[in-house]
C-alpha cells in the first residue's frame, strides 16, 4: 500500500524527517498548498507567522546562529520571494546554514509574466549556495534532501528551493531518504602529515607567534580543540568579529578584537609578528585594512576548509586544508609545550594603553550625557553567562562588541559580511524562539530597528522574552562618525525624527522603559534582564559620540588610531 | 595577463551554465570564448572558457568555479598546455565568385560546405590568427555573413575526467 499524498504534504513530511521542528515564513498565493498542508502537522513542526519575509529568514538566521541547526523559512511566489533575497545574502557570505523554500506559479505559467511570477532561481543564484526550481510531486522530497545536505555541510550556506504550484497540488508517493552525498560536492578533505609537519615546525622556531581566529572555529565545532592548541603552545590569540565566544574572555592567551573597530594591541601587533596562524578566518577587508601593508613580515599559516579562501587575500606559507577541528588536534599534538610571556606582554601593556585612553571613557564616563559602553558594561554586571548577543549594524554593533564579555560559543549573533541593518530583531526572535530559557539581549540602533520594526508583532504573538536595548542617538551613528572625520561634518542625511519608541513598544503590548539618566540605568538594565517576557529598553544616548580604536579605510592595521 | 582556457566538467542541470559565468561578471572579468556540450560521459557536460586575465585572478576564478556545487571539477591551462581548434564559417555571394577567391581557398585550406544559388560558405578550422587572417581577406569579396566558434579544447597532460566521476 503506497503512502500517496499530494505534494504539499511531502514538503512538510520532509522537513520533518529532516528534523526541523521550528520554521518561520508568510503565506501566499503559491504557497498555499503548503500552509494547508501545514495546518495538519502542527505537534510536529512548530511555524511562526512573521509580519515581512525579510523578518521571516533573518529569525531563521537567528535560530541557525544560536543552535547550530539548518534554519527553515517558507515564502510565496514574487515579492514573497524577493524579499528573501537580503537574508540569504546575508547568510551566503555569513556561511549560516538555511534552507528556504518558494512556492512559484503553475509550471504551465512559467515564463509568462503571470500573477506574482518572478525568476526567484535566477536572482537568487549568487546569493545562494545552491538553488533549484522543483517543477513536478516526485522531486520534492530528493530536492529537499539535498537541500539541508548541502546547506550543514562543508561550509554552511543557504539553498533555496523553489516548488511550483503544481507540484504542490498533484499527488505523489512519499518515499522519504537522506541525502548521503553525491559526486560532485567534497565534503571531507584529508589531511596530509607532512603539511601539519611544517605547520608545527614554524610553530616551534616562532619567536612571535600569533593566533587570529574566526567563526569557522564555531562552525567547525572546535572550541576545545582551540583551547587545547593554545594551552600548550602558549600563543596570544584574537578574534574576529563572528569568531567572538570561540573562545572564553578570561582564557589567558585571548588578546582581544580584531578589524576596524577591534582592539588596538590585536591589529598593531600583526605586523610584529614572525608566524601568523589562522583558523577559521577568512582575512576580510575589515580585519587586514591595506592588504599591501598586512603581516607581510610573518610566515601565514592557514587552517581553513574552504579552498577557494586559501590565497584569496592573503598568501599562505603553509595551506592546510580542511577541518580545523581536525587539524588543530594534529597540530597541538606535533608541536613542543611553550610559553611566550615576553610576547604576550606587549599585547598587555598595549591593553592597557587602550584602556586609560578609550576604554575608561566608554565604559565608566565623566561627562553627563550617557555613552554607548557604559551601557554595554551594565548588561555585562548582571546578565547569564550564556547570555546571546544580537545586535544589529552600526557604531553600537560595534561598541556592543568591543564590551561584551562572551563566554560561550554562539552567544555572538550579529550580521558580519553583509552589515545588515535591520538583522537583528527578527534574528533575536529566532535565537529566542530556539530556547525560550536563554538571554537573549538585542541591542539595536535607532536606524536599524525601524528596518524590521515590524517584527516587534510578531514578538507580541509569540510571546518571546527578548530584551530589546535602543541606543538611540537620533543619528545613523556610523554615517555620522564618517561624515565627521572625512567629510568635514557635512553631516547629508543622517540625523533622525524618531517616533516615541515606548509609546511604540506600548503599542505592541511589550514592556518599555526610557532612559537618559546615569542614576537609572543600573536598575532598569536590572529590571530589563529579570523580567519575565519581552522588554523594551530605550537609552537615551550621547549624540555625537565616536567609535574607537579605529583603522580608517586604505590604512594598514599599524595605523589602527587611539582617536 | 594571458589567455587561459578553463574547463568545467559539471553535472548536466538547468542553470550550471548561469551559474558558472556570474563568477565571472561579479568580478568585471569579460569572457573571451565559450563552449558547452556533452562530455564523453554521460550526464557530464563539459564547458570550455577563454579569458584574458593574470595567473593570481584564474587560480581563484578556478577555485570559485569548482565550488559550485554541481560543478564535479575546473582546470585552467595556458596555450601551450591545450591543443585546440576553432570553427569559422564565412557567407559569401556567389557574385563574387572569381579565380582569384578559388586560389584563396585552396592556399587556405579552406573547404566549401555549402553552394546554394545566391552564396556559398567556406568554412576553416585552426587557431585564431588563421581564421582572422582569412577573414580579412573574405571582408573583401563582399562577406555577407561570419561567425566564429570558442576553442574546443584538450588538456596535454594525461589526465582523464573519469577520476573525478565516481
Amino acid at each position: 500500500m503506497k503512502d500517496m499524498m499530494r505534494g504539499a504534504d511531502i514538503v512538510v513530511r520532509s522537513l520533518i524527517a529532516e528534523q526541523a521542528d521550528l520554521i518561520f515564513g508568510y503565506p501566499g498565493g503559491a504557497i498555499m498548498p503548503v500552509y494547508d498542508a501545514l495546518y495538519d502537522y502542527h505537534e510536529q513542526i512548530k511555524h511562526v507567522l512573521t509580519r515581512h519575509e525579510q523578518g521571516a529568514i533573518h529569525a531563521a538566521q537567528g535560530y541557525a546562529r544560536v543552535s547550530g541547526r539548518v534554519g527553515v523559512c517558507l515564502a510565496t511566489s514574487g515579492p514573497g520571494a524577493t524579499n528573501l533575497i537580503t537574508g540569504l545574502a546575508d547568510a551566503q557570505i555569513d556561511s549560516t546554514p538555511l534552507v528556504c523554500i518558494t512556492g512559484q506559479v503553475a509550471a504551465h505559467l512559467l515564463g509568462t509574466d503571470a500573477f506574482q511570477e518572478t525568476d526567484v532561481v535566477g536572482i537568487s543564484m549568487p546569493g545562494t549556495k545552491w538553488n533549484i526550481q522543483v517543477r513536478t510531486v516526485e522531486e520534492i522530497a530528493p530536492a529537499i534532501a539535498k537541500g539541508f545536505y548541502i546547506a550543514r555541510s562543508g561550509r554552511p550556506g543557504p539553498v533555496l528551493i523553489d516548488i511550483t504550484k503544481n507540484a504542490q497540488v498533484d499527488f505523489g508517493e512519499f518515499n522519504y531518504s537522506p541525502c548521503l552525498g553525491f559526486r560532485s560536492y567534497k565534503t571531507h578533505h584529508p589531511i596530509e602529515k607532512t603539511i601539519i609537519q611544517e605547520a608545527a615546525e614554524l610553530i616551534n622556531k616562532a619567536e612571535r607567534p600569533y593566533l587570529l581566529f574566526g567563526q569557522g572555529v564555531v562552525l567547525g565545532k572546535a572550541e576545545s580543540e582551540l583551547k587545547f592548541f593554545l594551552d600548550k603552545s602558549g600563543i596570544p590569540a584574537a578574534s574576529t568579529l563572528l569568531g567572538s565566544g570561540a573562545l572564553p574572555q578570561e582564557h589567558p592567551n585571548y588578546v582581544g578584537k580584531l578589524g576596524m573597530h577591534g582592539n588596538y594591541a590585536p591589529n598593531l601587533l600583526t605586523n610584529q609578528c614572525d608566524v601568523l596562524i589562522a583558523v577559521g578566518m577568512r582575512f576580510d577587508d575589515r580585519v587586514t585594512g591595506d592588504l599591501k601593508r598586512y603581516a607581510k613580515q610573518a610566515k601565514v599559516i592557514h587552517l581553513e576548509l574552504d579552498p577557494a579562501e586559501i590565497n584569496k587575500n592573503v598568501r599562505a606559507h603553509v595551506a592546510v586544508q580542511g577541518d580545523c577541528r581536525e587539524s588543530l588536534s594534529m597540530i597541538t599534538e606535533a608541536i613542543q609545550a611553550k610559553s611566550h610571556p615576553e610576547w604576550m606582554a606587549k599585547f598587555r601593556e598595549l591593553e592597557e594603553l587602550e584602556r586609560s585612553s578609550v576604554v575608561q571613557h566608554d565604559i565608566t564616563p565623566t561627562k553627563t550625557g550617557l555613552t554607548m559602553g557604559e551601557v554595554i558594561h551594565q548588561i555585562n554586571q548582571y546578565k547569564a553567562d550564556d547570555a546571546v548577543l544580537v545586535t544589529d549594524v552600526g557604531q553600537h554593533q560595534m561598541i556592543a562588541w568591543r564590551y561584551f564579555n562572551y563566554k560561550k560559543p554562539r552567544t555572538q549573533i550579529t550580521s558580519g559580511g553583509l552589515g545588515t541593518m535591520g538583522f537583528a530583531l527578527p534574528a533575536a526572535l529566532g535565537a529566542q524562539l530556539y530556547d525560550y530559557s536563554r538571554q537573549v539581549i538585542c541591542v539595536v540602533g535607532d536606524g536599524g530597528i525601524q528596518m524590521t520594526i515590524q517584527e516587534l508583532g510578531t514578538i507580541m504573538q509569540t510571546k518571546a522574552p527578548v530584551k530589546i536595548v535602543l541606543l538611540n542617538n537620533n543619528y545613523l551613528g556610523m554615517v555620522r562618525q564618517w561624515q565627521q572625520m572625512f567629510f568635514d561634518k557635512r553631516y547629508s542625511f543622517t540625523e533622525l525624527d524618531n517616533p516615541d519608541f515606548v509609546k511604540l513598544a506600548d503599542a505592541y503590548g511589550i514592556k518599555a522603559q526610557k532612559v537618559s539618566d546615569r542614576a537609572d540605568l543600573k536598575e532598569a538594565v536590572e529590571d530589563m534582564l529579570i523580567h519575565d517576557g519581552p522588554f523594551f529598553l530605550e537609552v537615551v544616548v550621547e549624540k555625537e559620540d565616536n567609535v574607537f580604536p579605529m583603522i580608517a579605510t586604505g590604512c594598514s592595521v599599524e595605523e589602527v588610531r587611539l582617536s | 595577463m594571458k589567455r587561459y582556457t578553463i574547463f568545467v566538467i559539471t553535472e548536466n542541470f538547468i542553470g550550471i551554465l548561469n551559474r558558472i559565468t556570474i563568477i565571472f561578471t561579479r568580478r568585471g572579468i569579460n569572457i573571451d570564448a565559450l563552449t558547452a556540450s556533452e562530455s564523453r560521459l554521460q550526464g557530464i557536460h563539459r564547458i570550455t572558457i577563454e579569458v584574458t586575465v593574470n595567473e593570481d585572478t584564474v587560480i581563484q576564478l578556478v577555485n570559485q568555479i569548482e565550488k559550485i556545487i554541481d560543478v564535479i571539477k575546473a582546470f585552467y591551462h595556458e596555450d601551450t598546455a591545450v591543443v585546440y581548434q576553432e570553427l569559422a564559417l564565412y557567407k559569401i555571394p556567389v557574385s563574387r565568385l572569381d579565380s582569384g577567391l578559388e586560389k584563396i581557398i585552396r592556399e587556405h585550406n579552406a573547404k566549401i560546405i555549402a553552394a546554394e544559388p545566391d552564396f556559398i560558405v567556406l568554412e576553416l578550422t585552426g587557431h585564431k590568427e588563421k581564421t582572422q587572417e582569412l577573414l580579412e581577406i573574405l571582408k573583401g569579396y563582399g562577406l555577407l555573413e561570419f561567425a566564429r566558434s570558442g576553442r574546443v579544447a584538450v588538456a596535454k597532460r594525461m589526465l582523464t575526467i573519469d577520476s573525478f566521476v565516481k
